[in-house]
Protein backbone atom coordinates (compact mmCIF):
# COMPACT_ATOMS: atom_id res chain seq x y z
CA UNK A 1 0.00 0.00 0.00
CA UNK A 2 1.40 3.28 -0.66
CA UNK A 3 2.09 5.21 2.65
CA UNK A 4 0.14 8.77 2.43
CA UNK A 5 1.25 12.23 3.39
CA UNK A 6 -1.05 14.33 5.92
CA UNK A 7 -1.76 17.58 3.74
CA UNK A 8 -3.34 19.13 7.09
CA UNK A 9 -6.89 20.22 7.92
CA UNK A 10 -8.71 21.52 5.06
CA UNK A 11 -12.87 22.73 4.60
CA UNK A 12 -14.52 19.83 2.38
CA UNK A 13 -18.04 19.70 1.22
CA UNK A 14 -19.70 16.21 1.46
CA UNK A 15 -21.91 15.48 -1.07
CA UNK A 16 -24.42 12.32 -1.63
CA UNK A 17 -25.15 10.16 -4.91
CA UNK A 18 -27.51 8.00 -4.39
CA UNK A 19 -26.43 6.19 -1.17
CA UNK A 20 -22.62 7.03 -1.40
CA UNK A 21 -21.08 10.42 0.25
CA UNK A 22 -17.80 12.23 -2.03
CA UNK A 23 -16.17 14.71 -1.01
CA UNK A 24 -14.94 18.10 -2.97
CA UNK A 25 -12.53 20.53 -1.33
CA UNK A 26 -14.82 23.40 -0.38
CA UNK A 27 -12.65 26.06 -2.50
CA UNK A 28 -13.64 24.26 -5.47
CA UNK A 29 -17.69 24.93 -4.96
CA UNK A 30 -19.39 28.13 -5.57
CA UNK A 31 -23.02 26.98 -4.68
CA UNK A 32 -25.57 24.80 -4.00
CA UNK A 33 -28.68 25.67 -5.66
CA UNK A 34 -31.97 24.12 -5.81
CA UNK A 35 -32.77 22.19 -9.21
CA UNK A 36 -34.07 24.50 -12.00
CA UNK A 37 -35.25 24.69 -15.45
CA UNK A 38 -32.66 23.10 -17.69
CA UNK A 39 -32.41 23.94 -21.41
CA UNK A 40 -31.36 21.55 -23.79
CA UNK A 41 -29.90 22.13 -27.38
CA UNK A 42 -28.18 19.68 -29.33
CA UNK A 43 -24.68 18.83 -28.66
CA UNK A 44 -22.03 15.45 -28.98
CA UNK A 45 -20.80 15.52 -25.38
CA UNK A 46 -22.62 12.89 -23.57
CA UNK A 47 -22.09 13.69 -20.07
CA UNK A 48 -23.39 17.20 -20.27
CA UNK A 49 -27.15 16.98 -19.98
CA UNK A 50 -27.57 20.59 -20.68
CA UNK A 51 -27.24 23.98 -19.21
CA UNK A 52 -28.64 26.30 -16.11
CA UNK A 53 -29.07 29.82 -16.14
CA UNK A 54 -27.34 31.05 -13.05
CA UNK A 55 -26.58 34.70 -11.74
CA UNK A 56 -26.32 35.51 -15.43
CA UNK A 57 -23.82 32.73 -15.96
CA UNK A 58 -25.07 29.66 -18.39
CA UNK A 59 -23.76 26.69 -16.49
CA UNK A 60 -23.11 23.41 -18.15
CA UNK A 61 -24.70 20.11 -16.05
CA UNK A 62 -22.86 17.30 -15.66
CA UNK A 63 -24.32 14.21 -14.21
CA UNK A 64 -21.35 12.45 -12.88
CA UNK A 65 -23.31 9.85 -10.57
CA UNK A 66 -23.07 7.37 -13.78
CA UNK A 67 -19.26 7.36 -13.55
CA UNK A 68 -18.97 7.19 -9.51
CA UNK A 69 -21.94 4.96 -8.63
CA UNK A 70 -22.56 3.28 -11.80
CA UNK A 71 -26.41 5.02 -12.57
CA UNK A 72 -27.93 8.21 -13.40
CA UNK A 73 -29.74 9.46 -10.97
CA UNK A 74 -33.59 9.35 -10.40
CA UNK A 75 -34.18 12.12 -8.29
CA UNK A 76 -31.72 15.13 -7.64
CA UNK A 77 -32.41 17.50 -4.36
CA UNK A 78 -29.76 20.22 -5.29
CA UNK A 79 -26.83 21.27 -8.24
CA UNK A 80 -23.48 21.74 -6.37
CA UNK A 81 -21.82 24.17 -8.66
CA UNK A 82 -18.62 23.38 -8.70
CA UNK A 83 -15.44 25.49 -10.04
CA UNK A 84 -13.51 23.63 -13.00
CA UNK A 85 -10.10 24.55 -14.35
CA UNK A 86 -9.37 24.64 -17.98
CA UNK A 87 -5.75 25.61 -18.30
CA UNK A 88 -5.94 28.99 -16.68
CA UNK A 89 -9.12 29.66 -16.85
CA UNK A 90 -12.02 28.28 -15.39
CA UNK A 91 -16.02 27.71 -15.30
CA UNK A 92 -18.53 26.70 -13.55
CA UNK A 93 -19.92 23.30 -13.30
CA UNK A 94 -23.62 21.66 -11.92
CA UNK A 95 -23.53 18.65 -10.47
CA UNK A 96 -26.32 16.87 -9.41
CA UNK A 97 -26.42 15.59 -6.33
CA UNK A 98 -29.23 13.41 -4.36
CA UNK A 99 -29.09 15.17 -0.52
CA UNK A 100 -28.13 17.72 1.65
CA UNK A 101 -24.32 18.64 1.20
CA UNK A 102 -22.50 19.49 4.68
CA UNK A 103 -19.85 21.41 5.33
CA UNK A 104 -16.59 19.43 7.30
CA UNK A 105 -12.93 19.92 8.20
CA UNK A 106 -10.90 17.05 7.79
CA UNK A 107 -7.40 16.08 7.01
CA UNK A 108 -7.02 14.92 3.64
CA UNK A 109 -4.59 11.63 2.22
CA UNK A 110 -3.75 12.38 -1.12
CA UNK A 111 -4.13 9.61 -3.67
CA UNK A 112 -2.38 6.95 -4.30
CA UNK A 113 -0.96 5.58 -7.87
CA UNK A 114 -3.69 3.11 -8.24
CA UNK A 115 -6.62 5.34 -7.09
CA UNK A 116 -8.56 6.54 -10.47
CA UNK A 117 -7.72 10.05 -12.02
CA UNK A 118 -11.08 11.51 -10.84
CA UNK A 119 -9.49 10.95 -7.11
CA UNK A 120 -7.42 13.53 -5.86
CA UNK A 121 -7.50 12.11 -2.43
CA UNK A 122 -9.28 10.16 0.73
CA UNK A 123 -10.94 11.61 4.02
CA UNK A 124 -11.83 9.78 7.15
CA UNK A 125 -15.22 11.09 8.45
CA UNK A 126 -18.11 9.46 10.90
CA UNK A 127 -15.93 6.16 10.01
CA UNK A 128 -15.92 6.31 6.51
CA UNK A 129 -13.17 6.96 4.28
CA UNK A 130 -14.32 9.22 1.59
CA UNK A 131 -13.11 9.70 -2.17
CA UNK A 132 -12.28 13.69 -2.55
CA UNK A 133 -12.99 14.18 -6.45
CA UNK A 134 -11.07 15.38 -8.73
CA UNK A 135 -13.68 17.99 -10.94
CA UNK A 136 -11.10 18.62 -13.41
CA UNK A 137 -10.63 15.16 -14.33
CA UNK A 138 -14.53 13.80 -13.29
CA UNK A 139 -16.09 16.53 -15.82
CA UNK A 140 -15.39 16.42 -19.93
CA UNK A 141 -13.35 19.50 -21.54
CA UNK A 142 -11.03 20.07 -23.91
CA UNK A 143 -8.71 17.36 -25.42
CA UNK A 144 -10.73 15.12 -22.53
CA UNK A 145 -12.01 11.68 -22.93
CA UNK A 146 -14.99 10.43 -21.67
CA UNK A 147 -13.66 9.17 -18.42
CA UNK A 148 -14.28 5.29 -17.63
CA UNK A 149 -16.60 4.39 -14.99
CA UNK A 150 -15.25 4.09 -12.05
CA UNK A 151 -15.00 0.23 -10.67
CA UNK A 152 -16.96 -0.40 -7.56
CA UNK A 153 -13.91 -1.38 -5.73
CA UNK A 154 -12.42 1.98 -6.00
CA UNK A 155 -15.64 3.21 -4.94
CA UNK A 156 -15.49 5.00 -1.05
CA UNK A 157 -14.78 1.96 1.53
CA UNK A 158 -15.82 1.92 4.35
CA UNK A 159 -13.37 1.97 7.36
CA UNK B 1 -18.42 30.71 -0.24
CA UNK B 2 -19.89 33.75 -2.50
CA UNK B 3 -18.20 34.15 -5.35
CA UNK B 4 -17.68 37.50 -7.16
CA UNK B 5 -20.02 37.88 -10.14
CA UNK B 6 -19.01 36.24 -13.17
CA UNK B 7 -16.49 37.98 -15.59
CA UNK B 8 -18.37 38.91 -18.56
CA UNK B 9 -16.32 36.41 -21.01
CA UNK B 10 -17.80 38.83 -24.44
CA UNK B 11 -18.11 42.41 -24.95
CA UNK B 12 -21.52 43.23 -24.58
CA UNK B 13 -22.89 44.25 -27.97
CA UNK B 14 -26.19 43.80 -29.51
CA UNK B 15 -27.03 41.91 -32.90
CA UNK B 16 -30.09 41.37 -34.68
CA UNK B 17 -30.31 37.58 -34.66
CA UNK B 18 -33.20 35.43 -36.25
CA UNK B 19 -34.85 32.66 -34.16
CA UNK B 20 -35.97 29.73 -36.13
CA UNK B 21 -37.20 26.36 -35.32
CA UNK B 22 -35.66 22.62 -36.59
CA UNK B 23 -37.62 19.89 -35.39
CA UNK B 24 -38.94 22.04 -32.69
CA UNK B 25 -35.71 23.46 -31.46
CA UNK B 26 -34.87 26.60 -31.04
CA UNK B 27 -31.63 28.21 -32.41
CA UNK B 28 -30.39 31.69 -33.16
CA UNK B 29 -28.77 32.66 -36.59
CA UNK B 30 -26.89 36.51 -36.85
CA UNK B 31 -29.53 38.16 -39.85
CA UNK B 32 -26.54 39.36 -41.08
CA UNK B 33 -25.32 35.97 -42.19
CA UNK B 34 -28.67 35.20 -44.06
CA UNK B 35 -28.26 36.20 -47.14
CA UNK B 36 -32.06 34.66 -48.63
CA UNK B 37 -34.68 33.44 -46.85
CA UNK B 38 -36.83 31.13 -49.85
CA UNK B 39 -39.51 28.49 -49.29
CA UNK B 40 -38.61 25.05 -49.69
CA UNK B 41 -41.40 24.93 -52.95
CA UNK B 42 -39.42 27.94 -54.69
CA UNK B 43 -36.17 26.20 -55.05
CA UNK B 44 -37.35 22.97 -55.89
CA UNK B 45 -37.14 23.53 -59.43
CA UNK B 46 -33.67 24.49 -59.55
CA UNK B 47 -32.98 21.84 -57.09
CA UNK B 48 -30.81 18.60 -58.44
CA UNK B 49 -30.31 15.46 -56.34
CA UNK B 50 -26.76 14.61 -54.46
CA UNK B 51 -25.77 11.73 -52.72
CA UNK B 52 -22.07 11.71 -51.14
CA UNK B 53 -21.29 8.29 -49.37
CA UNK B 54 -21.95 8.78 -45.69
CA UNK B 55 -22.99 12.20 -45.78
CA UNK B 56 -26.94 12.10 -45.42
CA UNK B 57 -27.48 15.78 -44.39
CA UNK B 58 -27.14 16.94 -48.16
CA UNK B 59 -29.45 15.24 -50.65
CA UNK B 60 -29.94 17.96 -52.86
CA UNK B 61 -28.09 21.66 -54.51
CA UNK B 62 -29.14 24.11 -55.78
CA UNK B 63 -27.64 26.84 -57.99
CA UNK B 64 -27.61 30.59 -56.66
CA UNK B 65 -25.50 32.88 -59.15
CA UNK B 66 -22.67 31.34 -59.85
CA UNK B 67 -22.51 29.42 -56.52
CA UNK B 68 -23.79 26.06 -56.03
CA UNK B 69 -24.87 25.62 -52.49
CA UNK B 70 -25.47 22.61 -50.49
CA UNK B 71 -29.21 21.96 -49.21
CA UNK B 72 -27.74 20.77 -45.51
CA UNK B 73 -31.15 19.46 -43.49
CA UNK B 74 -30.89 20.96 -40.34
CA UNK B 75 -32.24 18.55 -38.14
CA UNK B 76 -30.11 15.42 -39.37
CA UNK B 77 -27.19 17.96 -38.88
CA UNK B 78 -28.41 18.38 -35.60
CA UNK B 79 -29.42 14.57 -34.72
CA UNK B 80 -32.82 15.95 -34.51
CA UNK B 81 -35.76 14.12 -35.26
CA UNK B 82 -36.62 14.60 -38.93
CA UNK B 83 -38.63 16.79 -40.24
CA UNK B 84 -40.18 17.73 -43.80
CA UNK B 85 -38.39 21.48 -43.59
CA UNK B 86 -40.13 24.16 -44.80
CA UNK B 87 -37.73 27.05 -45.47
CA UNK B 88 -34.44 27.38 -46.70
CA UNK B 89 -32.20 29.79 -45.05
CA UNK B 90 -29.45 31.15 -48.04
CA UNK B 91 -25.91 31.56 -45.84
CA UNK B 92 -24.00 34.36 -46.84
CA UNK B 93 -19.72 33.49 -47.26
CA UNK B 94 -20.69 30.03 -46.87
CA UNK B 95 -21.59 26.91 -49.52
CA UNK B 96 -24.71 26.19 -46.61
CA UNK B 97 -28.57 26.48 -47.63
CA UNK B 98 -29.94 25.68 -44.61
CA UNK B 99 -32.94 23.59 -44.59
CA UNK B 100 -35.28 24.57 -41.47
CA UNK B 101 -39.05 24.76 -40.29
CA UNK B 102 -39.71 28.02 -39.79
CA UNK B 103 -39.14 31.41 -38.12
CA UNK B 104 -39.82 32.23 -34.68
CA UNK B 105 -39.01 35.80 -34.91
CA UNK B 106 -36.39 38.28 -35.36
CA UNK B 107 -35.01 40.05 -32.22
CA UNK B 108 -31.94 41.57 -30.52
CA UNK B 109 -29.28 39.47 -29.24
CA UNK B 110 -27.41 41.55 -26.12
CA UNK B 111 -25.01 39.01 -25.26
CA UNK B 112 -23.69 35.96 -26.75
CA UNK B 113 -21.77 34.03 -24.16
CA UNK B 114 -19.34 31.64 -24.99
CA UNK B 115 -20.05 27.83 -25.27
CA UNK B 116 -18.86 26.42 -21.51
CA UNK B 117 -15.58 24.26 -22.17
CA UNK B 118 -17.30 21.64 -20.67
CA UNK B 119 -19.43 21.12 -24.11
CA UNK B 120 -16.27 19.71 -25.65
CA UNK B 121 -17.07 18.21 -29.23
CA UNK B 122 -18.59 18.88 -32.44
CA UNK B 123 -21.29 21.49 -30.96
CA UNK B 124 -17.97 24.06 -30.56
CA UNK B 125 -17.86 24.20 -34.52
CA UNK B 126 -22.02 24.15 -34.63
CA UNK B 127 -22.27 27.26 -32.22
CA UNK B 128 -20.67 30.67 -32.03
CA UNK B 129 -22.27 30.79 -28.42
CA UNK B 130 -25.50 30.59 -26.65
CA UNK B 131 -27.18 33.72 -25.33
CA UNK B 132 -30.29 33.99 -23.04
CA UNK B 133 -33.72 35.08 -24.02
CA UNK B 134 -36.74 35.66 -22.40
CA UNK B 135 -35.98 33.16 -19.51
CA UNK B 136 -34.47 30.60 -22.15
CA UNK B 137 -31.26 30.24 -23.51
CA UNK B 138 -30.75 29.61 -27.45
CA UNK B 139 -27.77 28.22 -29.45
CA UNK B 140 -26.49 30.69 -31.76
CA UNK B 141 -25.32 28.84 -34.77
CA UNK B 142 -22.06 29.45 -36.84
CA UNK B 143 -23.04 29.64 -40.31
CA UNK B 144 -19.54 28.21 -41.23
CA UNK B 145 -20.33 24.60 -38.92
CA UNK B 146 -23.09 23.21 -41.43
CA UNK B 147 -20.13 21.96 -43.08
CA UNK B 148 -16.40 21.26 -42.89
CA UNK B 149 -13.87 21.99 -45.36
CA UNK B 150 -13.96 17.84 -45.97
CA UNK B 151 -17.58 17.57 -46.71
CA UNK B 152 -17.62 20.39 -49.33
CA UNK B 153 -14.96 18.22 -50.79
CA UNK B 154 -16.76 15.51 -50.31
CA UNK B 155 -19.68 16.66 -52.16
CA UNK B 156 -17.70 18.68 -54.81
CA UNK B 157 -16.87 14.81 -55.69
CA UNK B 158 -20.47 13.43 -55.73
CA UNK B 159 -21.50 16.37 -57.77
CA UNK B 160 -22.40 15.29 -61.11
CA UNK B 161 -20.48 17.43 -64.23
CA UNK B 162 -22.19 21.30 -64.50
CA UNK B 163 -25.49 20.90 -66.01
CA UNK B 164 -25.67 23.79 -69.07
CA UNK B 165 -27.89 26.87 -67.63
CA UNK B 166 -30.98 25.79 -69.93
CA UNK B 167 -30.90 21.67 -67.98
CA UNK B 168 -31.13 23.63 -64.78
CA UNK B 169 -34.37 25.11 -65.69
CA UNK B 170 -35.41 21.85 -66.49
CA UNK B 171 -33.68 19.68 -63.77
CA UNK B 172 -36.93 19.88 -61.44
CA UNK B 173 -36.67 16.89 -59.39
CA UNK B 174 -39.53 17.52 -57.06
CA UNK B 175 -39.60 19.02 -53.77
CA UNK B 176 -36.41 19.14 -51.60
CA UNK B 177 -38.05 17.74 -48.24
CA UNK B 178 -39.33 14.76 -50.08
CA UNK B 179 -35.74 13.13 -50.63
CA UNK B 180 -34.36 14.19 -47.67
CA UNK B 181 -36.33 12.07 -45.50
Amino acid sequence: MTPRNDLGAQSFVLLRLGDRRFAMVAEQIAELVAPSRVFRFPHRTETVEGVILRRGRIVPVCDVADQLIGKSLLTRRFYLIAVRNYGAKSEWVALPVTGECELISADMSPAGESDAAHVSGWISHEGDVIEVLNIDSLTPGPGATTPARVPLALQEATS
Amino acid sequence: MRFPPAAKTTAPHTEQIILFRVSGQLFAVSSGSVQEVRSVDSLAGSATEISAPGLKKVRHIVRRGDKTLFVVNGALHFGLPLTSGLLVFVLRRTRTALLIDGIEKMTTMTRLQALPQAFCNEERNWYRGVTALDQNVVPVVRPEGFLTSEEITLLERSMAPAPLASEIAESSTGPIHDAAE
